[in-house]
């Protein structure tokens, strides 16, 4: 089982959680964590803008897409507006095609339905050309 | 005759295989069990945990909202279900989950009795689910302490 999970520790990537679910950040944290990706948590957009501000950088950064005070679609917005060009892979669990439209219009690079898995985690990887699958 | 370690395993065996089959887990959990390792060994317990404080919260605020008598807020209550369904969701609580989709659908139409039947059920469904997941952990720690490692259970 462990052989089926890559370690991407060499490769130094860091990555941001934001979602305002308490079970869900265990859950994403973990899982970076069990790729070898460092990765901080944050609690909704405005906090994803906010830790940018302050001069943090990511690789990667998984956006909920529903949370309070400002959701995922206008985090990813404010984010591009910002300059910042790291990849967003959009997490939720709403996957009606208007939804996923207007999220990825935002500026996201990747979309995955909630809940992640090892595999969705790779796909992600792979599509944003972190992990080449061998 | 068997051991006390290969009685208890299987019955953890058995117990994990008839929480599946009966539909309380799928395949999510399973999931969440691959996470778990020497580094967080206590993994599943602690998200199942943070899981139950969750609906526990959430079930309040739904019972609070719902309790406005003639001046229900569905939309408050359907935001709390919706919640209940993403945490539901990734710990793998498969029938938690197929009745906030059967809530949410009440909430989407206003159906006040039927969101009040909803929330009585959303309640049984999770004490039920923290009840049997307890006892799985219990079955866990007994084999630990009888000197046996905990099998790998596939579904």
């Amino acid at each position: 089982m462990a052989g089926e999970v890559p370690n991407l520790e060499a490769s130094k990537l860091t990555a941001l959680v934001v979602d305002d679910n308490f079970v869900n950040q265990s859950v994403h944290h973990k899982l970076l964590d069990r790729l070898g990706i460092k990765n901080d948590v944050v609690s909704n957009g405005q906090e994803a803008v906010d830790v940018h501000c302050s001069g943090r950088n990511y690789d990667l950064i998984l956006m909920d897409m529903d949370m309070p005070i400002m959701n995922g679609i206008q985090a990813t917005r404010r984010l591009r507006e910002m300059g910042i060009e790291s990849k967003i892979a959009g997490v939720t669990t709403r996957a009606e095609e208007e939804e996923v439209k207007e999220f990825m219009e935002a500026g996201l690079n990747d979309f995955q339905e909630k809940p992640l898995t090892i595999s969705k985690l790779v796909s992600i990887l792979h599509n944003l050309e972190f992990y080449v699958q061998t | 005759m068997d051991t006390l370690v290969a009685q208890l395993q299987r019955q953890f065996r058995d117990y994990t295989i008839s929480l599946y089959h009966q539909g309380f887990l799928d395949d999510q959990f399973t999931e969440l069990k691959k996470l778990q390792d020497e580094c967080s060994p206590d993994f599943v317990a602690e998200v199942v945990s943070l899981f139950f404080e969750d609906c526990e919260k959430l079930i309040g605020n739904m019972a609070r909202a719902l309790d406005q008598t003639g001046n229900v807020d569905f939309s408050l209550v359907g935001s709390s279900v919706h919640q209940l369904k993403g945490s539901s969701s990734s710990v793998g609580a498969k029938r938690v989950k197929g009745l906030c989709v059967t809530f949410k659908e009440c909430c989407d139409s206003q159906n006040f009795e039927g969101c009040v039947r909803c929330l009585q059920q959303v309640d049984i469904e999770y004490k039920s689910l923290k009840a049997k997941l307890q006892d799985l952990f219990n079955l866990e720690q007994q084999i630990v302490q009888a000197g046996g490692r905990i099998p790998q259970v596939d579904i």
